[in-house]
């Protein structure tokens, strides 16, 4: 792992791997589609059960990112490596994007289902407070001009946010459970039946192989925007 | 240990002193509580529904103002520096700062904080328990809050800035302390919250200064 974190040997090692892990992606997300549209509809909630299909891997997505940012924000703080600076920061527009993506096709199920656009419930609450972590983190990132800087600076919020997480959840499952709910939103049936679980899990993996190959091309296009950067400098002083 | 004494004075004459101090706090906390009734209409039963939880609302929104100076003004001139070649290290430096900040504005919007509950139509009988949570998640948000401004140093629209990073860091100590006067108010057993809150707080105490600390070395480095 650690002899990946030299830029050149990263480069030369991931050429090739963002087009074979599109194509993988590309090939589970159209077998998790049409799984998805094959599979029987559910007994309580009819076909927009077929929303659960893009929102819970999305949902899944949006905390497996943002260990991602914090393992990456761990290595650049701590082992200073730049190639971890630019992983947190590669990832961090796409855990949004994922969050964004549950949040708004939450919303969408959530009106058919249980006759609204949002609910107070403990899980809506800490995803959406978990988009604003990944927000502030960007907003941080953005707001420092220094590079280097930023990205130490993003990094330590990366780790304070890491921390928190649990704590949010926690601490909003708590507050929804202090004011008692008047119903609790549950997926209908005891387990979820096979035919439903397939696409789920095919879904999630495509999702999981999407990320790495955009995550993959984000990290080598900021190695590659670093490089130019840097020749710009060197020309300018030279000239 | 002198010198911590001499840098906490230092700190708290600068929060009470400078840029208007506890007073703006206040003042930003008092305009809140008169806007709310003007959003939500005057019906007394309402406003009394929800006095409490914006009054906590309204207190984390105020302990956010005086944040954005607490490390930039020392930062700008230069005092940062001196302070850092000093021989108390950062991380105790930055906890004192924010035990300043919180004695200087966690306390004043304390007292405050029953008043304007009170104004707002929360019974006389939560004053104790809501003057108690604001004082306690006060210095959570100082901590919490420190860390946030020790992060934008250096940065463009401080301010808004650590709103945006603070703000949801924020949702735990809202939830215990609102809680709290909550379950008090229902007759429930009110310390589950109030002992979630200061355990937040001791947590945000001993983890913070050495977060704030790495980000205060990454800006003058």
């Amino acid at each position: 792992m650690f002899g990946l974190a030299n830029p050149q040997r990263f480069m030369d090692a991931t050429r090739r791997l963002p087009a074979v892990l599109g194509v993988v992606a590309g090939l589970l997300l159209a077998a998790g589609v049409w799984l998805s549209f094959t599979a029987p509809p559910d007994y309580q909630q009819g076909e927009t059960v077929r929303i659960m299909f893009i929102h819970v891997p999305a949902a899944w997505m949006s905390l497996f990112v943002y260990v991602c940012l914090g393992g990456s924000a761990f290595f650049g703080v701590v082992f200073r490596h730049a190639l971890a600076d630019a992983a947190a920061r590669a990832a961090a527009p796409l855990g949004a994007g994922f969050t964004a993506l549950a949040l708004a096709t939450g919303s969408l199920w959530g009106r058919p289902m249980w006759g609204t656009w949002w609910v107070n419930d403990a899980r809506l609450v800490s995803v959406l407070i978990l988009f604003l972590f990944y927000l502030g983190y960007m907003a941080l990132q953005a707001s420092i001009d220094d590079e280097q800087k930023a990205a130490r600076a993003s990094g330590v919020l990366a780790l304070v946010g890491l921390v928190n997480v649990p704590i949010v959840h926690f601490s909003v499952n708590w507050w929804n459970s202090l004011h008692q709910d008047a119903s609790v939103f549950r997926i209908g049936g005891p387990t979820i039946s096979w035919p439903i679980l397939a696409p789920l899990l095919v879904m999630a993996l495509g999702y999981t192989v999407l990320f790495l190959a955009l995550w993959i091309v984000r990290i080598r296009t900021e190695v590659t925007r670093r490089r130019a950067l840097s020749l710009a400098l060197k020309a300018a002083g030279a000239a | 240990m002198r010198s911590l004494g001499v840098l906490y004075r230092r700190e708290l004459g600068m929060a009470w002193g400078r840029g208007g101090g506890p007073l703006l706090a206040c003042a930003f906390f008092a305009c809140i509580a008169a806007l709310l009734p003007l959003a939500i209409g005057p019906s007394p039963e309402r406003l009394a529904a929800v006095a409490s939880g914006s009054a906590w609302l309204a207190l984390a929104l105020s302990s956010l103002l005086s944040l954005e100076r607490l490390f930039e003004r020392d930062f700008e001139d230069g005092a940062l520096d001196l302070i850092a070649l000093g021989p108390a290290s950062l991380e105790t430096v930055s906890a004192v700062k924010c035990l300043a900040q919180w004695t200087a504005n966690g306390l004043p919007l304390s007292i405050m904080a029953p008043v304007v509950a009170t104004a707002l139509g929360a019974p006389l009988s939560l004053a104790v328990i809501t003057f108690a949570t604001a004082l306690i998640g006060g210095l959570g948000f100082a901590f919490v809050g420190g860390t946030g401004a020790a992060l934008a140093l250096g940065a463009r629209r401080g301010g808004v800035l650590v709103a945006v990073v603070v703000l949801p860091l924020l949702a735990p100590p809202v939830i215990f302390g609102a809680g709290a006067i909550e379950a008090y108010a229902a007759g429930m057993g009110w310390q589950a919250g109030f002992a979630f809150l200061a355990a937040y707080c001791l947590a945000a105490m001993g983890l913070s200064p050495f977060a704030m600390a790495a980000a205060v070395r990454n800006a003058l480095s």
